[in-house]
């Protein structure tokens, strides 16, 4: 057998595979940070608690493990209304594979507009400005970044609801919850100033503005709240998808258009 | 408007200007019959036209087509195309591998990330001169603000193996001296005579191109979508033509892992049943970042921030595709 140079193999903090004797492609064990995976974890361990492995060295206290378990449990299904859910029941009722329903709901759900690129934005908001409302005025009198990236431009303050009248009592709930198991600083200040913050942004509180304040009170950095925002909501697209297959596409909407610039009505005129 | 007046007249309809299909009777596409008006055209026209809702000249047409040829490398080992390749050897679909290898084209450090900074760069700059600015004060801005250039960094040694062909191309269709194509080279000069001594790379000449032909930074990020993808199908048909699993193999060996040694699960357990004993949630581990809720004072305002633990997005050449 070739011998793999040093260069051409993976460095990793994660995990860690024993080979079977008798085949260096086969695995014996497999370690988590450390933790047999299959010889201790499996049937002990929380799926939030291999999650949190997942991204750091060590696990935090109960209290941060109710508390990402709580916003999963929130975040699991955004609900049919929702681009990134709607997205996937169109891979699901049109027949298209498990995965590009799942990629569907991602690729939209990525996005700036409730989406995951959103809570990375709000994220380096809370970073930028703290528990301090004045950094949080500065902010919102700032506006956008004029940096171009591959992003569209943001549209509105992120982590607040561009559409929103006021703030929807989901939201009130899942930000109380959060709070109390655990008392952090970010959602705290947030339940304590949202009307404030409301105020400055004119706009009302959005479910991505919360995850984002949890993220940043779990320590997870903004790239880590992305991935984990993505990772979150896929449960309700996969179910979704699946069951508008089932329902049927003649049950499900293809909507009116209105076409404004049509060849027909012009050479009608 | 009040909200949510907005969402309430949207909903339940589509508004559209761009076009739609009238099952069994027609298809519209910006304003024309598909079918009748737009029958004879090219692939890459209707294409463009889609995103701009303008035509272009057979000349800059064929620009635009062999931008996408130049630069579709069937090499497995790019980053986007191991994708497809992979997708290929795990028996996954077509579909499925070569839309991750394009999702994932859209890196910060090649493909369209760099496309769209380049594009940007080259048409503020060209602004600014016009307006009377001086190349080297928009160069020393942009160092400043990016720590690089895109489209720029490759080392003096290593030419960009594409850009002889395509200046050859451009010059015999006549795109070969507009301003932002001038402006890019004179860009590259001013890099190679200072301290940088950095290189053009293909971003740069492809973005200045196309900037001469009269799209915007957008409309440049939407037409380069497929720039690589001729390269990336026949990486996905060999993997899948070979056995399967065989492409790239990884033995537990192969895998150098430097994390915390082996450990018992159960005293995982207890730490995390002990009450916190600080402000944060994390246990006291030297490695686990520490919650900071103080504002960052050098961070910018401005909805898009940089976080202070985020890394920078490097400029230099990388492998993979780095250099595309």
């Amino acid at each position: 057998m070739t011998q793999v140079e040093h260069s051409e193999r993976i460095h990793t903090r994660i995990w860690r595979e024993d080979a079977e004797p008798d085949n260096p492609f086969a695995t014996r064990a497999a370690y988590c940070r450390g933790y047999d995976v299959f010889g201790q974890m499996v049937g002990n361990a929380r799926w939030i608690e291999m999650l949190f492995l997942l991204f750091r060295e060590e696990l935090p206290n109960a209290d941060a493990l109710d508390m990402l378990e709580a916003l999963a449990v929130a975040l699991a299904n955004p609900g049919p209304r929702d681009t990134s859910i709607h997205a996937a029941m169109c891979g699901g009722v049109g027949g298209s594979t498990a995965a590009a329903s799942l990629i569907a709901a991602l690729s939209v759900g990525a996005g700036r507009y409730g989406g995951a690129h959103e809570v990375f934005d709000a994220m380096n908001v809370w970073s930028t400005c703290g528990t301090d409302l004045a950094f949080w005025a500065a902010q919102a009198a700032a506006g956008p970044s004029d940096m171009v990236e591959i992003w569209p431009a943001s549209e509105h303050p992120p982590g607040f609801d561009p559409h929103g009248v006021s703030t929807a009592t989901v939201v009130c709930q899942l930000l109380g919850t959060l709070a109390r198991i655990a008392a952090t600083p970010c959602l705290t200040w947030l339940t304590e100033h949202r009307p404030d913050l409301e105020k400055l942004m004119d706009l009302p509180l959005a479910i991505s503005g919360v995850a984002a304040a949890a993220f940043t009170d779990l320590g997870f950095t903004p790239k880590e709240g992305e991935m984990l925002y993505l990772l979150l909501r896929l449960p309700g697209a996969a179910a979704h998808a699946l069951e508008q297959e089932e329902v049927g596409y003649k049950r499900f909407p293809f909507y009116s258009v209105e076409l404004e610039d049509d060849p027909a009505h012009k050479e009608a005129a | 408007m009040k909200r949510p007046e907005l969402l309430r007249e949207n909903a339940g309809r589509l508004k559209t200007r761009v076009g739609a299909c009238f099952p069994g009777s027609r298809a519209v596409f910006r304003g024309h019959d598909l079918h009748a008006d737009l029958k004879d055209m090219d692939w890459v026209e209707l294409y463009v036209f889609g995103i701009t809702g303008r035509r272009f000249t057979p000349e800059q047409l064929r620009l635009m087509h062999a931008l996408w040829t130049y630069t579709s490398y069937p090499d497995a080992r790019l980053w986007n195309n191991r994708v497809a390749a992979l997708a290929g050897t795990a028996r996954s679909t077509g579909n499925l591998g070569i839309a991750a290898a394009l999702a994932v084209s859209e890196s910060s450090v090649y493909g369209r990330g760099v496309d769209v900074r380049v594009g940007d760069f080259l048409r503020r700059t060209w602004q600014k001169l016009e307006a009377g600015g001086e190349l080297a004060d928009c160069v020393h801005d942009e160092l400043k603000t990016y720590r690089g250039i895109a489209g720029y960094g490759r080392p003096l040694a290593s030419g960009d193996e594409r850009i002889v062909p395509v200046m050859t191309l451009a010059g015999e269709l006549g795109l070969d001296n507009g301003p932002h194509v001038r402006l890019a080279f004179a860009v590259e000069q001013f890099l190679l005579t200072g301290r940088w001594r950095w290189k053009m790379n293909y971003a740069a000449l492809a973005a200045a191109l196309i900037a001469d032909v009269g799209l915007s930074t957008r409309e440049y990020y939407l037409y380069s979508f497929p720039a690589f993808l001729a390269g990336m199908q026949p990486c996905f048909v060999e993997a899948s033509q070979r056995p399967e699993g065989t492409l790239f193999p990884t033995s537990c060996a192969d895998i150098l892992y430097e994390g915390p040694q082996k450990r018992r699960w159960q005293a995982a357990i207890d730490s995390t049943t002990a009450k916190p004993t600080v402000d944060h949630l994390w246990n006291l581990q030297s490695s686990t970042p520490q919650l900071n809720t103080a504002p960052h004072s050098e961070a910018r305002h401005g909805y898009q921030t940089q976080h202070p633990l985020s890394p920078v997005p490097g400029q230099a050449d990388q492998p993979g595709r780095a250099h595309l």
